[in-house]
């Protein structure tokens, strides 16, 4: 298999929906918490830490071969906000039909068999990794790096800031998503053996919280 | 505020400290005190709850307080201060079939740096029975400069069991910055896993913390636990708090309330409110 199979499952014109979800930056913004690039930086940390290094562990261990149900739950655990349960899933859904499409693969039936309303997204990315034949690594990289450049496009089109400034955000990040996807790989392979208790639980309050608040807002620009 | 305000974190213990060495504890640990306070609740057979096991350890003294009806009631006291660097504290509490607890705490739990050094623990793990009712509404855990403490609860509970609990994290007595704080909390309904989350905070935690994702500079953090068998088939819905709290219904039959606040008075009066109207 090839590597540059990583460039085209983590481009952000892969079709699997991301573009219309802001990773809960419109919700930062329309609260007053993110008003400029600083805010952006340490928004995208936090994510990056918390829900980040959780979906990139996910990812891994799924690209291990660690059992999709068991990860869903484990998923499900780490998501106490029914918004974004609903988020990870329907995103789920969208990238199984894009993966199905770009590397045909039994794993991947199987998960649309097991899943009909779709599988948290990261437990999907991980099969896919896998049917791309990808490493765990890579799942946790692209786990990762979602996890900031989400909110990062996003903001600039929420706050018109300038690209220029998101993209730094994201280079001065990028040493943090190399911990975080490290950290994650260790885990998962914790979890290959040890089960799913292995796996990270870090969460960020206000993205729970805020994602409550967005889901009942009658207009936004961004689906979550 | 006595509890807001506390101990000095360079004050003496109150108390000398009596070590307790836990078989478990790793040869090495630190030298800060081991204890681990132990708790069964059973149904006495005449309509009330008996306490068989109430056995206190160093720094967690156990008191059976007057009960209230079938319920019976302990209060958790500190009898010195802490934890502190090093100490390795836990909690066991069984509560059998049909029986009835409530358990508070008679002050907050402030955490503060120690001689020993290193980090300090803090175990919680808890079972409810077929039928059983507990309600666990400690006072708050308040995270003073210099501390480094991990908290961690783990609480099975029967899927006719019903639950109600309370854990606040306080970050920095008054006007203080706080210390390091992760707290895990992970909650099982019979084998299914319903809620695992961790919240690391302070200096030293990962970035971001203090940010808009995570905290945002509030500096009280709270949630509220509720499982009820009734919320298998009828889930309360969603719904906001205010700005910085709301109420969700987990995957399983279960409750989380979810609140930031500017201090602990102002978060204990989001989450009374809603134990209010859940408990």
């Amino acid at each position: 298999m090839t590597r540059a199979a990583l460039l085209v499952l983590a481009d952000g014109r892969f079709p699997a929906g991301g573009h219309a979800h802001s990773g809960g930056a419109e919700a930062a913004v329309r609260a007053g918490r993110i008003t400029g690039a600083a805010d952006l930086e340490d928004f995208c940390r936090g994510r990056l830490h918390t829900t980040g290094l959780v979906a990139a562990a996910l990812a891994a261990a799924a690209a291990l071969g660690v059992d999709p149900v068991a990860l869903d739950e484990a998923a499900d655990a780490r998501t106490p906000s029914p918004a974004l349960r609903g988020t990870a899933r329907k995103l789920g859904r969208q990238l199984l039909r894009a993966a199905r499409a770009a590397w045909p693969d039994a794993g991947l039936d199987a998960l649309a068999r097991t899943f009909p309303r779709g599988a948290h997204q990261p437990v999907v990315l991980g099969v896919t990794a896998r049917a791309a034949g990808l490493d765990p690594r890579d799942a946790a990289y692209c786990a990762a790096y979602e996890s900031v450049s989400g909110p990062a496009t996003a903001v600039v089109r929420l706050l018109s800031l300038d690209p220029f400034d998101a993209t730094g955000v994201l280079a001065r990040t990028a040493d943090e998503v190399d911990l975080v996807a490290d950290r994650a790989v260790r885990a998962a392979r914790a979890a290959l053996t040890g089960g799913v208790d292995a796996l990270p639980a870090a969460s960020a309050p206000l993205l729970e919280i805020g994602a409550e608040v967005h889901t009942a807002l009658p207009t936004r620009l961004f689906a979550s | 505020m006595d509890r807001v305000t506390g101990p000095a974190a360079t004050a003496p213990r109150a108390v000398p400290p009596v070590a307790h060495q836990a078989p478990t504890a790793p040869a090495a640990a630190s030298s800060g005190v081991h204890a681990t306070a132990r708790l069964v609740a059973r149904r006495d057979g005449r309509g009330g709850t008996s306490l068989p096991v109430l056995e206190s350890d160093g720094p967690l003294a156990l008191r059976r307080t007057r009960g209230d009806g079938d319920e019976a009631r302990v209060v958790l006291v500190g009898a010195m201060s802490g934890p502190l660097g090093g100490d390795r504290f836990a909690v066991r509490a069984n509560v059998e079939e049909g029986a009835r607890l409530r358990l508070t705490s008679a002050a907050a739990t402030i955490a503060l740096p120690g001689q020993a050094g290193g980090d300090a623990h803090y175990d919680v793990r808890v079972r409810v029975g077929d039928g059983a009712r507990l309600r666990w509404l400690p006072e708050p855990l308040i995270s003073a400069r210099g501390s480094d403490l991990r908290v961690t609860t783990r609480v099975d509970v029967a899927p006719t069991a019903t639950l109600v609990l309370r854990e606040e994290q306080v970050l920095g007595r008054v006007g203080e910055e706080p210390g390091r704080l992760a707290g895990r909390l992970v909650l099982r309904v019979g084998a299914r896993l319903v809620l695992d989350q961790e919240v690391a905070c302070g200096p030293g935690a990962p970035g971001g913390w203090d940010g808009p994702a995570v905290l945002a500079g509030h500096r009280a953090l709270g949630q509220l636990l509720v499982v009820r068998p009734s919320f298998a088939e009828r889930p309360p819905a969603a719904r906001l708090l205010g700005e910085t709290a709301c109420m969700v219904p987990l995957a399983g039959p279960a409750v989380l309330v979810t609140a930031l606040a500017p201090d602990g008075l102002r978060l204990r009066r989001v989450l009374d409110s809603a134990l209010a109207e859940l408990g």
